[in-house]
This record gives structure tokens, sequence and C-alpha cells, in this order.
């Protein structure tokens, strides 16, 4: 423990120059997943066949890859097509993309979790679709939505270690390489699990938090 | 010019049909009741007038104007013609006045404290003037169900759809909604409504429907329908519902 304590100003700074892009990658990931997957979500539920056709096809698509791939692909093939991205970019789009099927579902399950009374009292009065969304359904589908949205980003958070493979020293990297030139193995690997915990603990908290305000809002 | 007019609609789901060649009209200021047994049609007819479905045959005007789920012109409709639903339907992230002032602030941009000044003034008609900051989930049945005749008064509607609004209620709760409702016929209000209110049918409506298997079996005032029915179809249904 004396042993482990004496080493941690010696790994810490260089281990946060992974945790700084393990939170760069899993926050860029995690809004563009948002951003795809409420477009995914909304394709489903707009009624029109062609829309809802499509997004149940790359939902299928992209849920049939594995991540890792995904990752390769766009980092690895996309240059042979001309668009050259960074290895963070390209990480934060595929893990966008990868993510954003799971995003969909939450959205699409708390938008169809309410009641088609709603739908109707909301038509009755003269809404069109855009007040139904806005003003009825969303505001009570957010309530349904949250708790898997939370996990979504821990699972994300975790799985931003993934860009590792296409050479993003995040944080586990960054441990693994500072790892193999010290051989400090149970100190490092200690500090690193750690330091995904120090991010993911906070989040979950703050999940149960919202989780439990909104339910007070009722 | 009558305010609801339905000529020989026919509605389907898929290959089956349910509404089978119905006409009727509702004037301006009239009471009619539709009765008929569970299935028979009542409330997709109902639907129907509103735009919340499509029909296949025939057509529906309201004040003149054709209601089709396609037009544009549906949501105009619809804020003319307000409905009340068996289950209520309030939005249960807002307070009681909110749900009244929704349609008129949101849908017909009218200016807020207006609204909000005439949206406490329905609460009040409709007996909640206590309660105009309650949760939907924090009122009975029948206080759910007379905020959503407010919601619908908010509108300024031409005419009120009432779709059984007392059958999701504890019978103790069914005679403040009705009450409501009867202050709002004596006051000229244009009313459809469907019901198994046998005698609030009989002392309120102007006229009664008997819609049986999506067929319009037979109408005319209370005093002549529900006493002396013509039709052996409405004998049979009256016999089984009304104690002899
Ligand atoms: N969404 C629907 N899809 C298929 N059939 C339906 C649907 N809604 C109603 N029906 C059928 O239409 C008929 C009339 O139903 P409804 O209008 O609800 O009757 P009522 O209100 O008189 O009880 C019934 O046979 C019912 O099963
Ligand atoms: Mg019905």
């Amino acid at each position: 423990m004396a042993h482990f304590l004496s080493q941690v100003p010696t790994f810490l700074p260089i281990l946060m120059q992974g945790v700084y892009l393990t939170v760069l990658v899993t926050l860029g990931a995690f809004v563009l997943a948002t951003a795809l997957g409420l477009v995914w979500a909304f394709m489903r539920v707009s009624g029109i066949a062609p829309l809802a056709w499509t997004a149940r096809t790359i939902i299928v698509i992209v849920r049939g890859i594995p991540g890792i791939v995904t990752l390769f692909y766009i980092y690895f093939v996309l240059p042979d097509l001309g668009l050259s991205l960074s290895a963070v970019q390209a990480a934060i789009i595929g893990l966008g993309i990868a993510y954003s099927p799971y995003m969909a579902e939450v959205f699409r399950a708390g938008i169809e979790a309410i009641d088609r009374g709603q739908t109707e009292a909301a038509l009755s009065i003269g809404m069109g679709w855009g007040l139904l969304m806005r003003r009825v359904i969303l505001p009570q589908a957010i309530r349904v939505a949250l708790p898997p949205y939370g996990s979504t980003m821990v699972m994300l958070l975790k799985d931003s270690s993934l860009a590792s493979t296409i050479t993003v020293a995040e944080l586990s990297l960054q441990g693994k390489l500072l790892a193999s030139s010290t051989f400090e193995n149970t100190t490092i690997f200690t500090l690193v699990a750690l330091l995904y915990l120090a991010m993911s603990l906070p989040l979950t908290a703050f999940n149960s938090w919202l989780e439990r305000r909104m339910r007070q809002a009722r | 010019m009558s305010i609801i007019e339905l000529r020989n609609i026919r509605k389907s789901f898929g290959a089956v049909e349910v509404i089978h060649d119905v006409s009727f009209a509702v004037e301006k200021g009239e009471v009619v009741c539709i009765i008929g047994p569970s299935g028979s049609g009542k409330s997709t007819l109902l639907r129907c007038i509103n735009g919340l479905e499509t029909y296949q045959g025939g057509e529906i005007a309201v004040h003149g104007e054709r209601v089709s789920t396609g037009s544009s012109s549906i949501r105009q409709v619809r804020t003319r013609v307000a409905m009340v639903f068996q289950r209520f339907n309030l939005f249960p992230h807002r307070t009681a006045l909110e749900n009244v002032a929704e349609g008129p602030i949101f849908v017909k941009k009218e200016p807020r404290e207006e609204v909000l000044a005439r949206s406490r003034d329905l609460l009040t008609r409709v007996g909640l003037g206590a309660k105009i900051d309650a949760y939907p989930a924090q009122l009975s049945g029948g206080q759910q169900q007379r905020v959503a005749i407010a919601r619908a008064l908010g509108m300024k509607p031409d005419a009120i759809l009432f779709d059984e609004p007392t059958s999701a209620l504890d019978p103790e709760l069914v005679g403040e909604v009705l009450a409501v409702m009867r202050s709002l016929a004596d006051e000229g209000m244009t009313m459809v409504v469907v019901t198994h209110e046998m005698g609030f049918a009989r002392e309120v409506a102007d006229r009664v429907l008997f819609l049986d298997g999506g067929i319009l079996v037979e109408q005319g005032p209370p005093g002549e329908l529900l006493s002396r029915p013509k039709n052996p179809r409405t004998q049979d249904f009256l016999r089984r519902i009304l104690p002899s």
C-alpha cells in the first residue's frame, strides 16, 4: 500500500492525459449518439413508412457490426475513399454511430410507453406533430427514458477504451503503455481501474438524482 | 347550416366495415345522445367527426367544412369540435390550469394572461376553483373528467363530443360530471354524447340515436325512442339495459 501511494504522484499525471482523451471521446460520442438516436427514433415513430423502414434498417445493420469493426472501418477504410480523420475524430464518430441504435431504442421505448390517449387528447385540441412531441410526448417520455439513457452513458464511458485499437491513447492504452515501460503492473492498472470508477460513479449518482427529481416533479 | 353533418358514412378497419351508411346532422344548441351496445361503433363514429379516424365513404362536414384526416384544415376543425374521452386523457405532467390553458395558448396562440384568467373561471365553473394547481394524479376520476370538460370549453368550441364520459367513474362520482354536462346543455352548448346513462339521455337530450352493429337503427326524441321504440332491435336493447 505504501509502495502504491508513493508511486501515485509519478504515474497520475501521465494517466491523466489518458483520462482527458477518455472524457473527450466519451462526451463527443455521447452527443453524436444522442443526436443520431433521436433522428432514428423520430423516423421510427413518424408514421411515415419509408422513414420508419430506413431507420429500422440502419439500426439493424449498425447493431449487427461490432463497434470495434465500425471504428476500423472509419479509421482505416475511409481514407481510401478520400476522407482522412484524426484518430480521435474517428473514435468519436465511430462510437457515436455504434451507440446510436441503443439510444434510438431508449428514446423509442420512452415515446411508445406514453398512452395513446395522450396523442388523441393532443390532436383533439388541434395540435400538430411538432407540438404533440414537444409539449405532450417528450416531457413524459424523458422520465421513462432517463434511467436507460444514463446507463447507456456509463456503458459508453467504458467502451471508449475501444478507441485504443485505433491508436487513441485514452486511459486504458495510456495505462498499458506505461505498464509495459515500467513493469509496475499492479500499481498502474489499479490506478486505471480507480480512475474509471471515479468517472462512472458520479455519473451513476447524478443519474439517480435526476431520476428522483423527475419523479417528484409529477 | 348544421354544425355537424354526416352523409352516408362508411368506415372499415382493414376488410371489416364497422360503420354502415350512417347519416345524421346536429343543429346548433342541440344535445344528441348516442346509445347502443358495446362494439356497435359509437366511439368510432365520434372519432370520425373529430378526424381521429379516417373514413372510407360518405362525407362529414363541420360548419360546412369537410373533415378529412389528410387535409391541413383538420387541425382547424379539431379546434372547433372538442372531445371529452372516457379515460379523461389529461396531460399528467401539467396542472389542471395548464391542461385547460394548453390548447388556447399553444395551438390558438391567444394571449397568455387572458387565457389563464379564462381557464381559472372555467375550472371554477366546473367546481374546481380550489384545485387549479393540482396535478391529475392528485384528483379523483370525477374531478379529472371535469378538468377535461373545462379543457374542452377552453377551446371555445362550437360543439363538444363526449365518449362515455362517466363509464370509467366510480358510481358515486358520476353525478358531479353529469351535473356539469347538464348545465352546459342548459346554456345552449351543442353536444353529442355517447352514453349508457339513460336518465341523462331522457332528461337532457333533444334527440337520441340508437346504433347497433354499425347501423343507425332508429332516432327520435328521448320520450319516443326510449319509451316507445319502434324497431325490435331498439326494444331488445332497452329491455336489457333498463330496469323494468
Ligand atoms: N383500431 C381498431 N382496429 C380494429 N377494429 C377496431 C378498432 N377500433 C374499433 N374497432 C372495431 O370497431 C367496432 C366498433 O368499435 P367501437 O366504435 O369502439 O364501438 P363502441 O364504442 O360502440 O363500443 C368494434 O367491432 C371494434 O372491435
Ligand atoms: Mg366506445
